[in-house]
């Protein structure tokens, strides 16, 4: 697709940008965006405290943030699992692993048989008391999704920070120890790029093969897959643009790059997002922004009924070029195929 | 009048207000070539990189300079296409010096 690489665009860029609004361009291609019949995964955002800062962070997320789930709403999570038997539970941060009641969710959900992702941005384990998270992750077959941009550390160094690229290698060297991403173990260890700077992920095959190639010669690791994940214009990664005065020319590149074959796949339609104080939403980017679900529908954990929003409308903004853009992004990576 | 602005290569279209035909061949053609083949896009965006050096198109390199990274190549890759380009450029000229030396070897005892 020539829009992977546009290097010279054929249409005029100001057309493009009039047609800013997300929902208008959807529709410029006949597409409404709806959501699906289920809810495949629940995304529970535990909250924004982290032990990194990175430069591209959504959540904003750091060590001087405080806002943490309460195990009120913790459990009212697992009460909603139990009964509507979500297929995946999906733990994010902030690094989740921070908050008490991180293992809690883990164990209670593996208990009821779901299928538990955790975003663990590897040097945690770093932490006081977190050295056993490999152990923990294996007894309860979690499935572990980190973020490592590149496989130098100088790129990864200037995202997330002096040092994390060492932590992260010793991290994945003890995940491989307990049999993550190992082929054979049945525990998967997926590794997400994101770009170091304001431009667009490169194919999701091609990084990858760059990913396992390196890692292996270089420090004898392995992994399951690379997801590609555009970096979206909202928070942390908005300053930056606007501070380097990228921010025009980024979301330009977004919205020139819009593929409508990315909509279906989009995981706003089968995904909810719950925040730290069990607010849903329609993905992880919206709850950043505090744009809620859609006013007509459940709007907390606590009256969630999942029946409600089979088909129901997703609310959109500027920033969803981010998840249409070229091959499209997901927390799943790549949507369509290149 | 200021020469080699940076919006100006968006609107590199603006070639086709006049013998629309021609520059739509040329679109097609150029898109054609960036498409993966015996050669991957990355390969061929470093390829593009390199030969905007040797051009010193400003353009062109901002526009490789950027399709190379979203190719997924590293700024050692990059750098080491650019050094190919100058190592080229400075062989070119080097090689020229056999000129020189012809010209004066003719008329000299």
């Amino acid at each position: 697709m020539a829009q992977e690489l546009p290097v010279i665009q054929a249409t005029p860029t100001a057309a493009l940008l009039a047609s800013g609004d997300f929902d208008a361009r959807l529709a410029t291609h006949g597409i409404k965006l709806l959501r699906a019949d289920a809810i495949e995964t629940l995304q529970v955002n535990v909250g924004k405290l982290c032990n990194q800062a990175c430069k591209h962070c959504h959540v904003d997320a750091s060590p001087a943030r405080t806002e943490i789930m309460t195990r009120e709403v913790a459990e009212q999570i697992i009460e909603a699992v139990r009964r509507y038997s979500f297929p995946t539970l999906d733990i994010t941060g902030g690094a989740p692993e921070l908050n008490p009641s991180f293992r809690y969710l883990v164990r209670a959900a593996h208990a009821l048989g779901t299928h538990i992702m955790v975003r663990h941005n590897l040097t945690v384990m770093c932490e006081p008391a977190q050295e056993d998270l490999p152990e923990f992750f294996r007894e309860h077959e979690v499935e572990v999704v980190s973020s490592l941009p590149y496989f130098l550390e100088q790129q990864t160094d200037a995202q997330r920070g002096q040092g994390v690229f060492e932590k992260s290698i010793r991290a994945l060297r003890r995940l491989n120890a307990v049999g993550y991403g190992i082929e054979g173990s049945g525990l998967v260890l997926n590794l997400v790029y994101n770009p170091v700077g304001a431009f667009l992920p490169p194919k999701q095959s091609s990084i990858e093969a760059d990913f396992k190639r390196e890692l292996a010669t270089r420090y004898n690791l392995s992994f399951n897959r690379l997801y590609t994940i555009t970096n979206m214009p909202i928070r942390r990664f908005l300053d930056y643009l606007r501070r380097t005065g990228n921010e025009e020319r980024y979301m330009r590149k977004l919205v020139e790059a819009f593929n409508p074959g990315a909509v279906e796949g989009l995981m706003c339609r089968n995904t909810l997002s719950v925040d730290w104080t069990g607010r849903l939403y329609d993905c992880d980017f919206n709850q950043m922004l505090e744009l809620a679900v859609a006013p007509e529908l459940p709007q907390t954990i606590f009256e969630l009924d999942p029946e409600r929003f089979a088909g129901g409308r997703v609310m959109t903004g500027s920033h969803c070029f981010g998840c249409t853009a070229g091959a499209g992004s997901s927390c799943g990576g790549a949507l369509a195929k290149a | 009048m200021a020469y080699y602005e940076e919006e100006d290569l968006r609107r590199f279209s603006e070639i086709g207000k006049h013998r629309p035909d021609l520059f739509e061949k040329f679109m097609a053609w150029y898109e054609a070539c960036q498409e993966d083949g015996a050669l991957t896009r990355r390969e061929k965006a470093l390829i593009g990189l390199a030969v905007a050096h040797a051009l010193q198109c400003p353009y062109c390199i901002d526009a490789y300079a950027q399709a190379s990274l979203e190719a997924g190549s590293n700024m050692e890759q990059m750098t080491e296409a650019i050094h190919m380009a100058s190592a080229l450029r400075g062989g070119a000229a080097l090689i020229h010096g056999l000129q020189a030396h012809n010209s004066v070897n003719k008329v000299s005892m």
